[in-house]
């Protein structure tokens, strides 16, 4: 599947499939040369053993990424890394999602459903075209919003809008999963703060190994440094720092254009 | 002209000689070499012989050719021209004629005898003598690319020693009756026996006798802390400096490499069982190739995309090179061991599902959890824990970057907190990047610097700087979050502790500001929490580190093993090797007796 910049991947990994749980990813190495990115499993298949990924393009592996065809081969694929979503039936629950963040999102979704809670889905993007898996997600949920920041499909604006609503109405929202953007998500537990809901979020920091090894992924949750591969990637979100993990994530932008430069070169 | 070059007696050493009539010296100094200038007497012609500088040794040089076998009639002092033949000795092994020359030793002078017949190599000394002697020959240093030059590439510093310097360094050893050097061996080579094979010059049965024990010589050769076990111990060393016998190991198993002397071993029995090793570090591979040869068809689990655990993502390929492990990987994959990437175990599969299927586990998975100094800012940018800084550089290959993906952190004034090896590794891999300048902040004294001497030797030689008796207290950042300084604190030794070293203690008020916009912070690991999250039941201590039985290094699971790091705490390649070796006998032991 490809919808503009958004790509969606079936690897064939059995081992993984078997084991993988929602919130769970995986670190890819596309070839030799290649960097190691962790992606996060949005589905998975495990009579198949498969496993499903969605990425937006990026920087130069994502990039290169997009150029691969059905049946190529990439050349690493390490997982499933982390800790699962601690899913069980609570009640009702909301599940916030933007942009690509969505894809794990819907596998979140998937198991709290299973688990027979009420679930209300909130999901946004820039534009209709980035709005993905509005279909699987609307079989999923019991009530369904999309928003697009332009109005071109669903209701104009931000997610926090109708998230601000439902919380403003409905007293029996036990949890809300937030999951895309670091903004998107500082702003939803910003908002959940004040009305005391506890907020999960699953970070998506710089990551090397994805094993606990390099420390790379380090985030200061509750004022404590956690190491996302090992002790996430889902945290408390009223606990988080966020601003901080943005300016961690901009530390190689730089050099994530170098390396673009370089390879059209 | 002098052209015969011709080696006279097995090992060399510089000595004082002196006439026996006149008492003038043999010895010429000349711009780079030394020599002992003599007048001959060859078929009745007077002819100039100079012999080598290395006493006992003798390198012959002569104004015409000598033949092999024949007699020098006469040996003449250059400046008394009397005779040097002592007609009372003959030679111990020819009997011919024989030239006696006087020899200080310790300011002690012995008659020291040279065979007039070309090649002999007898010489008359007592064995005693020839033990003082030895003492003589100066410690080996390998050959080294240049300080000015190395700091620009990342290839390997120390050349390695030569035939003739091994040779040569490998003559020093006293061939102890009881020696000290093996019992600081973790697993007790036959240091001697390798030795003297060097001095006889058969390399490739030394390089055999090393692997009996060793299953990574070269790779031991270069990174062991040869000064604190072997080198340590060796008698050598109470008067002068001991044998180099990691630069001996290093020789051997490079020469063994490029000559292309590797022989697979074939194996014997074949049994059927299955043994599961979690990472593929010196711990794993050790454990890999004592049951593979004895018949077990071992697995290996690996969560990288490489083999080699530490030695792949840790050591700079400035200490080891990368080839020399792949080599020594792909030795055993000739074994028939199988290897598995990209295998996580207790997330991809657990150790209790391996037991399923395997008859034993031996974990092998090292420290692989950074320590952080958990001081105010540590999460800045480009503050780095050394296990991303090397893994960026070494594993991903960022040193290349742009032609590999994965960028390269850069700093321009450089610190690494941390006296250890790993600190060295980080500070010389800084210094390679072209950073302006490289400081190596350490709360202890030059003393307790844990690193190997070599390493030490090698960043001051490549203009690390060292601040000492420094601990950082916290970080400052700019605006962008990216650090751009550090606030440290001078210390001074106290009382001992528990481990004997003195306590550092801060010094009050001594703190100052020092500028840095890029830090590692190299000050070990702890036990990695992935297997332990799936396998509550394995017993820990109480540093979080896997408890085993010693003698066995079975856990509190049956058929578990452990060994290395994830044991013991951060600790050495060599130690890890050797509990893979008592972990590899207990688990032959345990199933053959279960069979």
């Amino acid at each position: 599947m490809a919808k503009g910049s958004i790509i969606r991947f079936d690897i064939t990994a059995p081992k993984i499939a078997a084991k993988a749980k929602a919130g769970q990813f995986v670190i890819v190495r596309i070839n030799e040369t290649g960097e190691r990115i962790p992606l996060t499993i949005a589905d998975r298949d495990e009579f198949a053993g498969i496993i499903t990924l969605v990425f937006q393009v990026v920087g130069k592996t994502t990039a290169l990424m997009r150029s691969l065809k059905e049946g190529d081969l990439i050349k690493d694929v390490v997982g499933p890394l982390g800790k699962a979503a601690e899913v069980e039936k609570i009640g009702t629950v909301v599940m916030v999602g933007g942009g690509t963040g969505v894809a794990i999102l819907h596998h979140v979704t998937k198991a709290f459903k299973e688990a027979g809670n009420h679930v209300i889905g909130i999901i946004g993007a820039k534009e209709k075209d980035l709005i993905i898996l509005e279909d699987e997600m609307r079989a999923m949920c019991d009530e369904l919003i999309v928003t697009t920041d332009d109005g071109s499909w669903g209701e104009r604006g931000f997610v926090t809008q109708p998230l601000q609503k439902y919380l403003g109405e409905r007293y029996d929202i036990k949890l809300v999963y937030a999951i895309g953007p670091i903004i998107m998500m500082k702003n939803v537990c910003n908002l959940t703060k004040k009305y005391k809901i506890p907020t999960m979020v699953s970070l998506n920091p710089v990551m090397i190994d994805g094993t606990g090894m390099c420390g790379g992924c380090r985030v200061t949750v509750d004022n404590k440094t956690q190491f996302c591969c090992v002790d996430g990637p889902d945290f408390d979100g009223h606990l988080v720092d966020f601003d901080e993990l943005e300016k961690r994530n901009n530390i190689y932008i730089k050099d994530e254009k170098d390396s673009l430069l370089f390879s059209i070169r | 002209m002098f052209e015969q070059d011709v080696k006279y007696l097995k090992f060399k050493t510089y000595l004082n000689t002196y006439c026996p009539h006149c008492r003038n010296t043999f010895n010429v100094e000349k711009k780079d070499s030394k020599s002992l200038d003599f007048k001959a007497i060859y078929k009745g012609q007077e002819i100039d012989l100079r012999l080598s500088p290395f006493l006992d040794v003798f390198d012959v040089e002569s104004s015409v050719p000598i033949t092999e076998g024949d007699r020098v009639e006469d040996l003449k002092c250059p400046r008394c021209k009397k005779s040097l033949i002592n007609k009372d000795v003959p030679c111990g092994e020819c009997g011919s004629p024989v030239a006696e020359l006087i020899i200080a030793v310790y300011s002690k002078l012995i008659p020291f005898f040279v065979c007039m017949k070309h090649k002999c190599t007898w010489h008359g000394l007592s064995k005693a003598d020839e033990n003082k002697i030895k003492l003589k020959i100066p410690r080996q240093e390998m050959p080294e690319q240049d300080q000015k030059l190395r700091v620009a590439n990342y290839g390997e510093v120390p050349y390695g020693y030569t035939s003739e310097l091994a040779v040569l360094e490998a003559g020093r050893c006293l061939q102890c009756k009881n020696p000290k050097c093996v019992d600081g061996c973790p697993v007790n080579i036959d240091i001697p026996t390798f030795v003297r094979l060097i001095a006889e010059e058969k390399f490739d049965e030394s390089a055999k006798n090393i692997k009996e024990r060793n299953i990574l010589p070269a790779i031991c050769g270069r990174v062991c802390p040869q000064e604190s076990q072997c080198e340590q111990l060796c008698i050598l060393g109470l008067r002068d400096k001991p044998v180099a016998i990691g630069n001996l190991e290093r020789f051997v198993a490079d020469f063994e490499r490029k000559m292309d002397l590797v022989r697979i071993p074939s194996i014997k029995t074949k049994l059927n069982k299955k043994i599961a090793i979690v990472g593929s570090g010196p711990a794993g591979l050790t454990v890999a190739a004592d049951l593979q040869q004895l018949g077990y068809q071992v697995t290996i689990f690996e969560a990288l995309h490489e083999t080699g655990g530490v030695l792949v993502y840790g050591i700079p390929e400035f200490r080891l090179p990368k080839s020399i492990v792949s080599f020594e990987i792909d030795y055993l994959k000739k074994l028939g061991v199988r290897f598995e990437l990209n295998h996580v175990i207790g997330r991809t599969i657990t150790i209790d599902e391996l037991l399923e299927h395997f008859s034993a586990v031996f974990i092998g998975v090292g420290a692989g959890l950074p320590t952080f100094m958990n001081i105010e800012n540590e999460s800045l940018g480009n503050v780095f824990s050394s296990n991303e800084y090397l893994t960026r550089m070494n594993l991903m290959k960022a040193y290349k970057f742009p032609e590999y993906d994965t960028p390269k952190p850069r700093g321009n004034k450089v610190v690494v907190i941390g006296g250890g090896n790993v600190a060295m590794d980080s500070a010389r891999t800084a210094i390679r990047t072209g950073s302006s300048e490289v400081t190596i902040v350490y709360r202890r004294s030059r003393q307790e610097l844990p690193a190997r001497h070599e390493e030490v030797r090698h960043a001051e030689e490549e203009g690390i700087k060292f601040m000492l008796l420094t601990n950082p207290t916290k970080y400052i950042g700019n605006d962008q979050r990216m650090v751009k300084g550090m606030e440290c604190i001078r210390m001074k030794l106290g009382e001992p502790d528990a481990s004997g070293r003195r306590r550092p203690v801060a010094i009050d008020g001594s703190n100052f500001v020092l500028d840095t916009d890029l830090v590692v912070v190299a000050i070990g690991t702890g036990p990695n929490p992935i297997i332990f999250q799936t396998t509550p039941d394995l017993k820990r201590n109480k540093w979080g580190y896997l408890e085993v039985n010693p003698e066995t290094m079975e856990t509190s699971k049956q058929f578990v093993y452990a060994g290395g790091d994830i044991v013991t705490g951060s600790a050495t390649v060599i130690l890890a090797m050797g509990a893979g070796r008592i972990a590899a006998n207990a688990i032959h032991k345990k199933l053959s007796e279960a069979a």
